[in-house]
């Protein structure tokens, strides 16, 4: 497996010294330029992460350090200042609250929806499965923003929702839908219900079909019904994407901006407000707070560190 | 949620920092604080940011067309950037001091002007070496964009507030817009219910969590989120506690139809949904935009708070001003700006009409224009009106920590709507501009 990796090389080096020198040079030539090669194809890569995304990350960990709004900043005394600020900071708290709260019922049911999702498509004799798979991934395809305010829209006092719900006597008055905090974190979770759903749905599926049939055809034989099959044989072949997409899904959610921004504007009253969105507010909106902005950056860094941790812990069990 | 989308956020104040790195060791453009515009070659092209096509963007090709006159080799390249992003655009310009990114002149609301110039002085020329008589302007306006003395922006549109009035639906609940000329807000809200039951008809829209109503009637009565000092005066306000209880007890009354964004809000007005609106006077222009509503609506000012010292019944909203960057073609810009915005009656003439963009610029409320009736209103001379309203408009303390005032009175209020206690509440709004300030 190291074979190929730049690691080898110094393993050769010193042997020139021991035995057969009209041999071992050659090697030697030929595992350096393989090494290269290998130096090669990744240095792109790495170079422009590197420049791209962890130099930018250090410089915004130096940030947090500093105070002053605009550009008139200087280090911060103490040095932890921001981050001692953030636990003064009741529309923060409110904001991490709320964050946490998309990720608790946001991400179970989606994920149970794409895995319920992909069993389905995964029939051999659904019919049509291209079209669905189609209609259901195709959330994911549209723009963040366009799909936002075809959402606010719907859930206007005066849109579609309401229009329809009244028609079917569902209701009798239209419902203030972005206006209350709950039905607007409803509408947020329900925006990314159905614009990921989609997503996680599609990696179950690729997951599924890797599935040896032979597993199934085995259970059968034994006996087992389809829950059976299900959570015995299938579950436990599908835990390291299960694991990927919690991650992922985890990982999105807590940094969570676009739907804050677009469809809710945070409101009302900062009760829908996610911490990305109240980060931007920071930086951009009122006086410009960068460093204080930055170390809410790094909050959010470590919080999906920690659940990530976390969760490799729990579901990763390969040893 | 993808992995591929970088927490946009980290992402962003990241490459910030990495432009501020870049930039660290280059050298600062001419500070702003020069203002020797004249030593700046003048070319023949400006580029322009601004944000609404049918009033401030036409207002700058009406504007070009006049220069042109003169400068017959004249371009002006308008682009459109909405308010959000420009000072989005600016505030990362500033940050990672790439200040050749900068257009020659910008739009700037005059709320966000004193936080702007405060923060980023980099960004803008002051107007010390142009032929702009700031003695033709307002003081109450020219204020917003004057920092220790420098005076940083030619004034755009006048922010001055209006009651304008659906006359039809009045008529139908037998009321004329005399009943609502020099009333309080207390008498105004017995009307309202009074339309309301007749018609069916809210007498006013807004924003929900939008703070624009109240923050007029408080300015209407002179008091303003801040004292002199700068210190934040949310907490027992007397003015502030009275508006929000008349806002509050409106939407109570449904005759205040709350709404969740800027374009349903314009929807009610354009549709017929309500009787009338409180607003900036640039709000005419939008409101002109429903050409079968020609005739019906009427124009007056508005009501004033019951029980406040000093209450009145003008206030205003909003309002702009052009500020010219650092790094442009400043003669240019100061040049075209003075020629048009600051001393041409002849351009003020052409764009009021069709814009309703109401001069701050005094010698042009002399025009004639400004009396003509306007068939749309009911051959009233309303711009005549205004001019009147406008020079009795108590004036503003805005100061750095406007928006973050704002942006607590408006979640305050929407605590106050849903039931909280308008003390504690205010209390809380008090305490959060405090901890923003700090």
């Amino acid at each position: 497996m190291s074979k190929m990796t730049p690691g080898s090389v110094i393993d050769r080096t010193p042997r020139e010294t021991a035995s057969g020198p009209e041999h071992k040079p050659k090697m030697s030539a030929m595992a350096r330029r393989r090494s290269l090669t290998g130096w090669a194809f990744i240095a792109p890569a790495a170079i422009l992460i590197f420049l791209m995304n962890f130099w930018p990350m250090i410089q915004a960990f130096i940030l947090s350090f500093k105070t002053g709004r605009g550009n008139k900043l200087t280090i911060a005394d103490p040095l932890w200042y921001n981050y001692a600020r953030l636990l003064h900071d009741d529309i923060f708290k409110q904001t991490l609250l709320t964050t946490l709260l998309y990720l608790i019922i946001q991400v179970p049911i989606m994920l149970a929806l794409a895995m319920v999702l992909a069993n389905m498509l995964n029939s051999p004799t659904l019919r049509f499965r291209g079209m669905w798979r189609t209609a259901i991934f195709l959330p994911v395809a549209t723009s963040l923003v366009s799909y936002a305010i075809v959402f606010r829209t719907m859930f206007g006092t005066d849109g579609f929702v309401n229009d329809l719900l009244t028609r079917l006597h569902i209701i009798d008055d239209p419902v203030n839908w972005l206006g209350q905090t709950n039905t607007a974190r409803g509408v947020i979770v329900l925006g990314l219900l159905w614009r990921w759903t989609g997503f996680n749905m599609i990696l179950y599926l690729a997951a599924l079909q890797n599935i040896a049939p032979g597993t199934h055809e085995a259970a059968k034989l034994d006996g087992a019904g389809p829950i059976r099959t299900f959570w015995s044989v299938t579950m436990p072949q599908m835990r390291p994407i299960i694991l990927l997409t919690v991650i992922i899904s985890t990982n999105g959610t807590i940094q969570l901006f676009d739907e804050s921004y677009n469809l809710t504007a945070g409101g009302p009253a900062y009760t829908s407000m996610t911490m990305s969105h109240y980060l931007y507010e920071v930086s951009f909106h009122r006086n410009p707070n960068f460093g204080y902005g930055a170390a809410m950056s790094y909050v959010i860094l470590l919080l999906v560190a920690i659940f990530a941790a976390i969760q490799v812990r729990l579901g990763d069990k390969r040893d | 949620m993808s992995k591929f989308r970088k927490g946009a956020v980290i992402a962003a104040t990241a490459a910030v920092t990495l432009a501020l790195a870049a930039c660290s060791d280059g050298s600062s453009p001419d500070a702003s604080g020069d203002g020797n515009g004249s030593d700046t070659p003048m070319g023949n092209t400006l580029t322009v940011w601004a944000w609404d096509p049918a009033f401030n963007i036409a207002s700058l090709n009406a504007a070009a067309d006049i220069y042109k006159k003169d400068h017959p080799d004249f371009t002006i390249d308008i682009v459109e950037t909405p308010w959000d992003d420009l000072q989005t655009k600016l505030t990362t310009i500033a940050q990672s001091q790439a200040y050749d990114e900068l257009p020659d002149i910008f739009l700037m609301q005059n709320n966000a002007f004193q936080k702007n110039v405060i923060n980023y002085p980099d960004l803008f020329s002051d107007f010390s070496g142009s032929d702009v008589d700031y003695s033709e302007f307002p003081a109450g306006v020219t204020g917003y964009s004057t920092v220790d003395g420098a005076n940083f922006g030619v004034p755009f549109d006048n922010g001055t507030a209006i009651d304008a009035l659906r006359t039809d639906i009045l008529t139908e609940a037998g009321y004329t817009v005399d009943d609502f000329t020099d009333i309080t807000w207390n008498d105004y809200m017995t009307k309202a219910k009074d339309v309301l039951a007749k018609t069916g008809q809210p007498m006013l829209s807004g924003q929900a969590g939008s703070s624009d109503m109240v923050m007029m009637m408080l300015q209407s009565a002179g008091a303003s989120l801040f004292d002199a000092e700068g210190n934040p005066t949310i907490a027992d306000n007397d003015a502030l506690t009275k508006a929000a209880g008349v806002y509050t007890q409106m939407v109570k009354d449904g005759t205040f139809l709350e709404v969740n964004s800027w374009d349903e809000y314009i929807g009610t007005l354009v549709n017929g949904n309500v009787a009338g609106t409180i607003n900036g006077v640039w709000i005419v222009g939008s409101i002109q935009s429903a050409a079968d509503q020609s005739g019906k609506w009427g124009m007056t000012n508005l009501p004033k708070l019951d029980g406040v010292s000093g209450a009145t019944n003008y206030s205003a909203n909003g309002g702009s001003s052009w500020a010219v960057s650092s790094t442009g073609d400043v003669a240019l810009a100061q040049d075209f700006l003075n020629a048009t915005f600051a001393g041409s009656t002849e351009f003020y003439d052409t764009i009021l009409p069709s814009t309703g963009a109401l001069a701050n610029w005094l010698p042009a409320g002399e025009s004639d224009v400004y009396a003509q009736p306007q068939e749309f209103w009911g051959g009233d001379a309303i711009f005549q009106k205004v001019v009147g309203y406008a020079g009795k408009v108590p004036a503003n303390n805005t100061g750095v920590y406007y928006y973050e005032a704002r942006d607590a009175v408006s979640a305050a209020l929407t605590e106050i709507v849903n039931g909280a206690d308008p003390a504690t509440a205010f209390q809380k709004a008090q305490e959060t501009v405090e901890f923003a300030m700090q």
